[in-house]
């Protein structure tokens, strides 16, 4: 995910030393403005920026040092901007009808819904990420093109067509499965960042020595879990929508007679 | 070698030119502030390769950061509207290429998972041909340029600059959300200098009550998740919470097993990035890239499974790591 791997080992201040509290609870207040700033929906770069200059100046760093990092931290991390990459060629099968096309495929296949279809591509998901080919999906080269418009494909042969409520409904769930399946796939493969983050951390401050394998294997059981949770929800997606979907009838009808009067 | 840095020019180039075709798009509505937003997007990419060697002073670019967060957030983005195919014309395209359309979508992690796993084979006289710290990322990039060229022969558009013009109505639908996982990153790096992580540490082992192992998973790992949501990634929860419970509490005086503790530990947090608009590219990036009218939906499709994921998470370790 995120290269924090060479995070130093924080040192923790006895917390006997009332006097030190107050300075160090201080810089709590940007994670505050960070909750506030979100939770009133402010544009959210704003409220990152704010957080970040005012956790800054309050842990005693001056302008230059601010400025410095928020450049270092920008070169740093542009791995996360990597998927752009990909969308030329989302673009241009997009344009030649690929969601149209992925619809119609999927809307041959009576017994999918919107639901199975994304068990199933939590489940490609999962293993694919658990043996190490994590990069073979993601939101911008699979859930985009293909799975979104293939579970949309599954709800639009059911219902005959997808008010935008339902479509938003299957969008949130795509990139859901994406995400747990890909969180809780990877884990189980052992050279995944985070259980190499874990190994050289606690070997290194505590002097064990972990194999990255013991970690793996003991990431399994939560993997099972989150399978089965997720898939169940999945399940009960289906009949959600179609709840949704009668609840919509009730008020189109009701709003067309409406108008007859 | 092709090194990362090569993939950061390829992107750099990618910014460059959308903000060219906005800039050309006189029917834009925010034509200079797009364009200027994109066009130095792009140049930043390509300073970052000087800023990472060392070469190149760190602050300039942070300035030209604050610029993009003064363009974004101030509505001097706009979105084009940019004339794409209609419904009835893809219905057209699609009838008649049918399944071909679906070979560039796949040739992509074809081509990207192939070259991870070959990767450590391809070298020029003992010199790795993809840089071997970065494999997936090249290996990505390679993926996507062969992807496009796989569609350019298939399709065989009028335009052979269509992928750029098709891709440049998606990117403007994403908007500033695309520099938003950037911006956290740094964020997350200024909340660990500045001691968030101790305050936070000081926190949770101030609340623990002594002498109970339920009461130190519990803390250990619900603190896990929340702080986690507070930076968007395990990663920076998991070496403070280790310090200020894992370690002391739980493996020193619980004698809890170390791999149980400390795997079970970091998938609590994984549940946490599953909920917090901080993990961007997770939970608001897809949600700007299909286009959601909540940009918070697909958090609220997770929700449901990252609490109960979260207590299987604090039963499994508190029944599996003491014995």
């Amino acid at each position: 995910m995120t290269d924090l791997t060479d995070a130093p080992a924080p040192t923790l201040k006895d917390p006997s030393r009332v006097p030190w509290e107050g300075i160090v609870m201080l810089v709590l207040i940007g994670v505050l403005l960070v909750i506030v700033g979100f939770a009133i929906r402010l544009n959210p770069l704003i409220v990152v920026t704010v957080a970040g200059i005012v956790t800054a100046l309050l842990g005693g760093m001056n302008p230059a040092q601010i400025l410095e990092s928020f450049g270092t931290g920008f070169a740093s991390s542009r791995s996360v901007t990597i998927f752009v990459a990909v969308l030329p060629v989302v673009g241009i099968i997009e344009f030649f009808g690929l969601q149209e096309q992925a619809k119609t495929l999927i809307g041959r296949l009576a017994k999918l819904t919107a639901g199975r279809v994304l068990i199933g591509y939590l489940a490609v998901r999962q293993i694919t990420a658990a043996v190490g080919l994590t990069s073979i999906g993601g939101h911008a080269q699979t859930v985009r093109p293909l799975v979104f418009p293939m579970a949309e494909g599954a709800a639009l042969r059911r219902y005959g067509h997808v008010p935008e409520k339902i479509s938003e409904k299957i969008k949130g769930h795509a990139a859901g499965a994406d995400n747990v399946g890909v969180f809780f796939g990877e884990d189980v493969f052992v050279a995944v960042g985070s259980i190499l983050l874990i190994t050289t951390f606690v070997d290194t401050t505590y002097h064990l020595h972990l194999e990255p394998l013991q970690l793996a294997l003991w990431a399994i059981p939560t993997a099972i879990a989150a399978f089965l949770i997720h898939g169940f929800r999945l399940l009960r997606l289906d009949k959600q929508l179609d709840k949704e979907y009668r609840e919509f009838e009730l008020t189109a009808q009701k709003e067309t007679a409406g108008e007859a009067k | 070698m092709i090194n990362v840095e090569a993939v950061y020019w390829l992107v750099g180039i990618l910014f460059v030119a959308w903000a060219s075709l906005i800039a050309a798009d006189t029917n834009h509505p925010r034509r200079w502030g797009g364009s200027a937003f994109w066009g130095l997007l792009g140049l930043c990419f390509f300073y970052s390769t000087w800023v990472q060697a060392g070469t190149a002073p760190a602050w300039i670019l942070g300035v030209a950061v604050l610029v993009l967060v003064v363009l974004a957030s101030t509505g001097l983005l706009g979105n084009g509207k940019h004339r794409t195919s209609t419904g009835p014309e893809r219905e057209a395209y699609a009838k008649r290429f049918g399944n071909k359309l679906f070979i560039p979508a796949l040739t992509l992690p074809l081509v990207t998972v192939i070259l991870v796993l070959v990767a450590p084979l391809l070298n020029i006289g003992g010199t790795p041909l993809l840089d071997p710290k970065n494999t997936t990322l090249v290996a990505l990039a390679i993926g996507a340029v062969a992807a496009v060229v796989v569609a350019l022969v298939i399709l065989k558009p009028k335009n052979p600059a269509t992928p750029i013009f098709e891709s440049r109505r998606i990117l403007e639908s994403i908007g500033w959300a695309a520099l938003l996982p950037q911006m956290l990153t740094t964020l997350g790096i200024l909340f660990t200098k500045a001691g968030v992580g101790t305050a936070v540490g000081n926190l949770a082992s101030g609340l623990l009550p002594k002498g109970s192992l339920i009461a130190g998973v519990l803390v250990y790992c619900i603190g896990m998740f929340l702080f986690t949501v507070l930076m968007g990634n395990g990663f920076a929860a998991f070496p403070i919470m280790t310090a200020a419970i894992g370690w002391p509490v739980l493996v020193q005086t619980f004698h809890g097993d170390p791999a149980i503790v400390f795997a079970i530990g970091m998938l609590a947090g994984f549940c946490g990035t599953l909920c917090t608009p901080m993990a961007a590219n997770f939970n608001l990036v897809p949600s700007a890239l299909l286009e959601m009218k909540n940009k918070y939906g697909v958090i609220t499709a997770q929700v449901g499974t990252a609490i109960p994921l979260l207590a299987v998470n604090i039963a499994l370790m508190y029944f599996l790591a003491f014995h």
